[in-house]
């Protein structure tokens, strides 16, 4: 295989992997975003959390292995990314060091004030990760202040508070309200009774402030100075940012939907599906409600992948040292490996995992905690 | 030094996240395959004794696994934010284990484990011991891959370095997996965990046989504890020389220092049992010496000889020479990408070139190094001598030590005899920590005897950092002290109280009237208070 379909391969590969992640841990993280709110009792808390129990493990590996695919097949940008928001990524590990640790040992305790303390942990980390996710993305729009010298060592000149700008903050809100509605769409499907009632409410608010964010965020796009690589680039040169050359104008990340219209299926998606999954809440339609979320989730993430190709991180104080699948990717060796690795593991991943979930159907009730009491979280 | 110098923070971070981690990926990895043990033992004679058990002990594991699971994450974060340089060098290379790990081993680990606890109801007798082994299976390879990653750090195999993209690129996949330290490292490292989860679990099945409670349970988990940790621990001795084997042909200078070899001697080596490695005076005070041992041991032979650290000084000095000319034609072709003698100079010495980066990371220009710069930088090739002379003794101790332990425990318990052996059992209950010490001080020998490089030979540690500020990672470092200590002693204090409820009480044999539970409650404020 040559190397410029490898990388668009492993472009293609890395959207799927985030979309996997934003399904699979979002319902994890959007059902303990909304805990406190949908949940009110110790046994609609362990309600709540039961629905998740027994997959939010596997579902984080989805994280853990976009982190790990992002470092094998694109390590500059890892390199760039983590460094680069050093602080932002702390916060994040943090969210996700408290998940594991919350999920197990919230039962093992009766304590009411012990209960109390991790469904708030679980709660606000859960939150605080959907928000930094969004702020993330939103963050490539702009750019970041990083710059390389003719070794590849890369320099940052920004913190934490840089990465604090509205349009970020705009997809922070729409990436919150994502991971809401799916949370709800999840938990109308795994609950029943007062907590399900409520998961409604959130699933019907929660779409439509999604559907409302990214039209605004659409229109923001259009005014933002994008980037547009120079020339064509070469999709088979060697992965040095400092070889190429790039421009920024104002709505230039909309250019890749007039140069190539069919990519505006993935915002349509996004759009329709939101609206979709608000009607199907409305007439309880749980199932559709659950897939037009899926859609939703999946028609967002592809919408940046789409807006930002070729582009995967640009850098504001040094445009043409931006870094795109072209010039921040691995040996075409490496990619070729990681793209056999990827088709033979993944469709295990998701035979065993849908082995699981048909093992764990069913919904998870009040009675059913009262009679296994000891044995769920 | 400066004490906000980001790179030093940044692997005293990495050092304390990694050995945190360490405590509880050992435990994990012994625990599920006690587990399975169990849970197979159940399936075939159908006693519900094992199948309690299996969920007992399965309930101890679950606290440990989240533990190893949240602090995991931390590992694979840390490449990115403090070792961006690192990340950019290599990850062409050692991105592709930690990959490979998520999609083979820990999305099979992980997606299993749920079904572990909360499947018990739900699928058949052999479903669920299917899942066990999946688990035991999952974070064995997850073990694998990562000390694939970890054993190129170690000896970089299958890669050379691209001077159109300024990193390390892979030249061999198969190389790097069949890499011979990683294969050694792995099957010592998992036989470790073994022995820390059988210790695990002859500790605490030896505490509740002193204290007369669970007999039949602990009996039994005594049983399985030790003959899984008999053989575990064998085969923790016989990998460790196999790596230790390894170790001379690979890291000389790492063996040379764990030994404190100053100077080469004549073959077979004496080896030192006992001694005060002083490091300025360059020799071994007090030292306790059994002749031919250390030769026999790692060469094999009796005329090989085990190279001193003078003579390994030596050869690491004309290694900088050598890497200087790769460094020299590696400016020009940044310059001039077709030059075709600059070409082949950096073909013929580019094995060396890291070497050279040892300047750099001096602050040294190799390009204008003086004599005196590269004798500085061969000299920084001798990693920290007293640190691993002591580690590996007292890891080597404990590793025969378990030996012994488990053997007399097999017979304890093959014969019945825990009555008239009390004092083995409280033994036994107090070498609970040992196998931590152990492994962590495996750890330490491994990485620290790799100093001063990140990559064997070919990067510094110096050079591999992020451009970041020394707050910045001190903040995080603070951060992750406070953190990982409040979650250390929740940990701690959930571990102990389920040990102490026992498995009656924990699986619910019990039937608890609704005050009782209510004075339960009040117990676990107070306990909670207390804490």
């Amino acid at each position: 295989m040559d190397y410029e379909t490898l990388r668009l391969i492993w472009w293609l590969f890395l959207t799927v992997l985030l979309t996997g992640f934003a399904l699979m841990d979002g319902f994890d993280l959007g059902v303990a975003a909304q805990l406190l709110y949908v949940a009110r009792d110790d046994e609609e808390r362990r309600v709540a959390i039961n629905s998740i129990g027994p997959v939010w493990d596997g579902n984080q590996v989805w994280f853990v292995l976009g982190g790990g695919a992002v470092f094998a097949a694109f390590p500059l940008l890892y390199a760039v990314a983590f460094s680069g928001f050093y602080a932002a990524m702390f916060l994040v590990l943090v969210t996700f060091i408290v998940r594991p640790v919350g999920f197990d040992f919230r039962n093992k305790l009766q304590a009411p004030v012990w209960r109390e303390t991790w469904d708030r942990i679980l709660s606000v980390a859960a939150i605080v990760a959907a928000l930094l996710f969004g702020v993330a993305v939103g963050n490539l729009f702009l750019g970041v202040p990083f710059s390389f010298d003719e070794n590849l060592r890369m320099h940052y000149d920004g913190g934490l508070l840089g990465l604090v700008r509205p349009f970020p903050l705009l997809c922070g809100a729409a990436s919150l309200a994502m991971l809401l509605m799916h949370g709800a769409a999840y938990l109308r499907l795994k609950t029943d009774g007062r907590v399900a009632a409520r998961a409604r409410h959130t699933l019907l608010t929660a779409s439509l402030f999604l559907f409302l964010l990214l039209v605004a965020g659409g229109f923001w796009v259009g005014q933002i100075e994008g980037y547009a690589p120079v020339g064509v680039p070469q999709g088979d040169g060697p992965s040095n940012p400092l070889l190429q050359h790039v421009a920024r104008a104002a709505g230039a990340w909309l250019g890749n939907y007039s140069s190539h219209p069919w990519m505006m299926a993935a915002p349509a998606l996004a759009l329709v599906s939101a609206l979709a999954a608000a009607a199907a809440g409305w007439r309880k339609w749980d199932v559709a409600a659950f897939v037009a979320s899926s859609l939703a989730v999946a028609g967002t993430i592809f919408t940046a992948g789409f807006s930002l190709f070729p582009f995967l991180l640009p850098s504001d104080v040094a445009p043409s040292q931006s870094l795109t699948i072209w010039d921040a990717s691995s040996s075409q060796h490496t990619l070729f490996i990681m793209v056999v690795a990827v088709l033979i593991f993944l469709p295990v991943i998701l035979v065993y995992t849908g082995w699981v979930f048909r093992v764990l159907r069913g919904k998870v009730t009040a009675a059913y905690i009262r009679e296994n009491d000891r044995s769920l979280y | 030094m400066d004490a906000l110098d980001p790179v030093l923070l940044s692997r005293l971070q990495f050092a304390l996240t990694a050995l945190y981690h360490f405590l509880f990926v050992p435990l994990t990895l012994g625990m599920s395959f006690i587990l399975a043990i169990m849970e197979s033992t159940y399936v075939m004679t159908g006693r519900e004794i094992w199948r309690d058990m299996t969920r007992f002990w399965g309930k101890l594991f679950g606290i440990n696994f989240a533990m190893g699971v949240a602090t995991g994450i931390t590992m694979e974060f840390q490449f990115g934010t403090n070792w961006a340089y690192y990340s950019h060098y290599v990850g062409d290379i050692f991105g592709v284990p930690l990959a490979i790990e998520g999609l083979m081993a820990f999305f099979l680990e992980s997606t299993f484990v749920g079904l572990f606890f909360f499947g018990w109801n739900r699928l058949s007798k052999l479903q669920h011991l299917g899942v066990t082994w999946l688990v035991a299976l999952g974070s064995n390879l997850s073990a694998l891959w990562i000390l694939i990653a970890n054993g190129w750090m170690q000896n970089p195999v299958g890669a050379q370095f691209n001077y159109q993209t300024m990193r390390m690129e892979v030249t061999s996949m198969a190389d790097v997996i069949f890499n011979p330290v990683a294969q050694a490292k792995f099957v010592h490292t998992v036989s470790a965990g073994y022995v820390v989860g059988s210790v695990f679990v002859l500790a605490i099945s030896a505490f509740y046989l002193l204290r007369g409670r669970h007999l039949a349970f602990a009996k039994r988990s005594l049983a399985v504890a030790a003959s899984f940790g008999l053989a575990s621990a064998l085969s923790v001795v016989v990998l460790g020389d196999e790596s230790g084997y390894l170790t001379t042909h690979n890291q000389k200078m790492k063996l040379a220092a764990i030994e404190a070899e100053w100077h080469t001697e004549q073959a077979p080596a004496s080896f030192t049992v006992f001694g005060i490695p002083d490091s300025k005076a360059q020799e071994t005070r007090y030292a306790l010496r059994v002749p031919w041992v250390l030769g026999l041991i790692a060469t094999r032979s009796t005329d090989e000889q085990v190279l001193g650290i003078d003579d390994l000084v030596k050869r690491s000095r004309e290694r900088v020479q050598d890497g200087v000319l790769a460094y020299y034609a590696l400016q020009q072709l940044k310059r001039h990408p077709e030059d075709a003698g600059a070409k082949a100079t950096f073909q013929a010495y580019q094995k060396d070139l890291g070497y050279a980066l040892l300047l750099t990371a001096d602050g040294v220009d190799p390009v204008q190094a003086t004599d005196s710069d590269i004798t500085q930088a061969a000299e920084r090739t001798v990693p920290r001598v007293a640190t691993l002379f002591w580690s590996f003794r007292i890891m080597v101790a404990l590793g025969f030590l378990f030996i012994f332990m488990f053997a007399f425990a097999f017979w304890v318990s093959a014969t019945q005899r825990f009555a008239r052996y009390r004092w083995f059992l409280r033994l036994c209950l107090y070498a609970l920590p040992l196998p931590w010490i152990s492994t962590e001080l495996g750890w330490v020998v491994a990485e620290v005897g790799r100093q001063p490089w990140v990559i064997e030979g070919v990067l510094p540690t110096q050079l591999a950092a992020s451009s970041i500020s020394g707050l910045q990672v001190l903040g995080s470092l603070l951060g992750f002290v406070l953190f990982y200590s409040i979650l250390a002693v929740v940990d701690v204090f959930l571990m102990r109280r389920y040990i102490v409820m026992g498995p009656d009480e924990v699986l619910d044999k019990r039937v608890i009237a609704p005050e009782e539970r209510r004075s339960v409650r009040a117990q676990e404020r107070r306990a909670l208070e207390e804490a």
